[in-house]
């Protein structure tokens, strides 16, 4: 793709080419800038034997897992936070219901570390953690390792190249440069470490407003592969200054993912029975009076002009 | 006047997880920087800004510094902890300069399962490989158990969580009475239950220091694990105030999500 041609697609277009059955895709974001549309653009477009890496797989990984996408979770914790589980993933896991899903485990570091390491070409990240914890017994792929220059031992966990990260930003220019403020999770450390990057913006602005704070750029477009341009992309998670998180859905979800039966026909409902996620905001309806929390702007800063 | 001073002396009766919030909050008089955990040591933390501890600066593992929540956050990455906090890093960073570095004086740690020695399991109940339940896992707790210049852990108490073999060590606490000279932080050195107070001696064994108010230690013993023991000064902890419950009850959890 040409430098300065834009990568602009539909959602649809952009999981279909970029997503493939068998990849290994992260959709990250710490609680914050979860992209729920391109995970449900992945359900509708039935993608198969995914294996899914985030550090909080969350209620959109019970969701895909829960949906039969996925064969494989990497992940540093597993829960609906402030809830309690994540129902449908737990059956995988415990019961092999409806079919077992492989797991391979790490802490936060480790998984923040991994990333790193892919983003940086490095052979492992190197981490003190994992002292005389079990997690490396369990996962053979934590391995202490010796200071070349004290007698220091460090834990090093390999790098995470995923084939695929979505990251959802708050406004993004046509080539895929992108804004993100408030929690910044590995939303960069995630777009760096993948072969191909989808960016999910809430706003599509000209690039001379992305030129006019290049501070607030963690993603360059040079990493980017596709933008796609969806309002509302993460509910019910929130995108800082845009809409607030819905708690009570991650409440409800709980009673809906403990069943596999509701489970299924919520994804009739929300995710199949909507064409685009355009039409999942629509059928929200007034649920977003809620969601949109008054205005606090920053204080703009001066970069200086040079002629 | 009748009515509001039985409405005080009602007040006055604190839940036990009320009463958890507040052993917990006082711990952290003189403490400068909390990595905050959520659900009761978010309001334990928020508790103590507002009472023992005004200067303490409350950082949350999504990478928030000094943050000032202005409603209760269900999660640990809620956008009211961004909105006037003093930095928002990522979570490198957070990791690597604030919590590996030493730079965090006191953490909040809780688990399914502890054994005396304050080791944590939040993984599994049963084998790892074919688990009869499969908890959260790590997230940070595994390298902030590690890091964090000490940790206090608040937690229900009862036979099962109170164990003496746990099915998995997610956090180290004290192994089993030794703690590598190197690692950053000195380990477990409170754990709060509905029950009591409970502190490590020297050689990282836990002991009962503080029974809350009504509770025997006949009551501590039938829900541990193990043959606990008990400091032979065993205090009383003192039960909340009006003013410690109010502050619970009318500003940080109005709705008593956490705290009833």
């Amino acid at each position: 793709m040409a430098a300065d041609s834009s990568k602009v697609a539909s959602m649809q277009e952009a999981i279909r080419e970029v997503v493939r059955d068998g990849d290994t895709v992260a959709i990250e974001g710490f609680t914050h800038l979860i992209c729920f549309a391109a995970g449900h653009e992945i359900i509708r477009q039935r993608k198969r034997d995914l294996t899914l890496a985030r550090m909080t797989p969350d209620v959109i990984y019970d969701q895909m897992i829960g949906a039969g996408v996925a064969s494989k979770l990497i992940f540093s914790w597993l829960g609906n936070p402030g809830v309690g589980s994540l129902h449908a993933i737990r059956r995988r896991i415990e019961r092999a219901d409806p079919e077992p899903l492989e797991i391979e485990e790490y802490s936060h570091f480790g998984m923040v570390g991994r990333y790193v390491a892919g983003a940086s070409r490095l052979p492992f990240f190197p981490l003190r953690s994992y002292y005389e914890s079990d997690l490396p017994k369990a996962n053979p792929r934590i391995v202490p390792i010796d200071s070349p220059f004290s007698d220091d031992t460090v834990y090093a966990v390999p790098p995470l190249n995923p084939n695929v990260a979505i990251v959802h930003v708050q406004r993004a220019d046509a080539r895929g440069d992108a804004h993100i403020w408030g929690v910044l999770g590995c939303q960069k450390e995630a777009a760096f470490s993948a072969e191909r990057v989808i960016v999910v913006c809430e706003e599509l602005v000209g690039e001379s407003v992305i030129r006019s704070d290049p501070n607030r750029t963690v993603i360059p477009g040079l990493v980017v592969d596709a933008v796609v341009v969806e309002p509302k992309g993460c509910h019910p998670s929130y995108a800082q200054g845009y809409y607030d998180r819905d708690n009570r859905f991650y409440v409800e979800w709980d009673a809906i993912g403990r069943d596999p039966q509701r489970l299924e026909s919520w994804l009739k409902e929300w995710v199949h029975g909507t064409a685009t996620h355009a039409e999942y905001v629509d059928k929200m309806g007034d649920r977003w009076d809620g969601l949109l929390p008054p205005e606090a702007w920053s204080e703009p800063v001066n970069y200086g002009r040079y002629e | 006047m009748a009515e509001a001073l039985t409405e005080r002396a009602a007040a006055a009766k604190a839940t036990t997880t009320e009463t958890m919030i507040v052993a917990a909050a006082r711990q952290l008089e003189g403490e400068r920087v909390c990595f905050v955990g959520i659900g009761s040591p978010n309001l334990a933390c928020n508790l103590a800004k507002r009472t023992v501890s005004l200067d303490l600066e409350l950082v949350y593992e999504a990478g928030v510094f000094g943050a000032v929540p202005a409603r209760l956050p269900l999660s640990i990455g809620d956008p009211t902890l961004v909105t006037g906090a003093a930095s928002v890093s990522s979570m490198f960073e957070l990791f690597a300069y604030y919590l590996q570095a030493g730079l965090i004086d006191v953490a909040f740690l809780s688990g399914s399962q502890i054994d005396k020695w304050g080791n944590l399991n939040t993984t599994v109940i049963g084998d790892y490989a074919n688990p009869k339940v499969r908890l959260p896992g790590s997230g940070g707790a595994c390298e902030i158990a590690i890091n964090a210049r000490k940790v206090f852990i608040l937690m229900p108490q009862t036979k099962r969580s109170f164990v003496e073999k746990i099915d998995f060590v997610t956090s180290p606490g004290h192994l089993a009475g030794k703690r590598p000279a190197e690692w950053a932080g000195a380990g477990p050195t409170i754990v709060v239950t509905g029950l009591g107070m409970y502190e490590f001696s020297d050689d990282g064994v836990m002991y009962l220091s503080s029974l809350h108010a009504g509770v025997t230690v006949e009551q501590v013993r039938g829900n541990t694990g193990w043959d606990i023991e008990v400091a032979s000064e065993l205090r009383e902890t003192h039960p909340p105030t009006a003013a410690e419950l109010s502050l619970i009850r009318e500003t940080l959890d109005p709705d008593g999500t956490y705290s009833r």
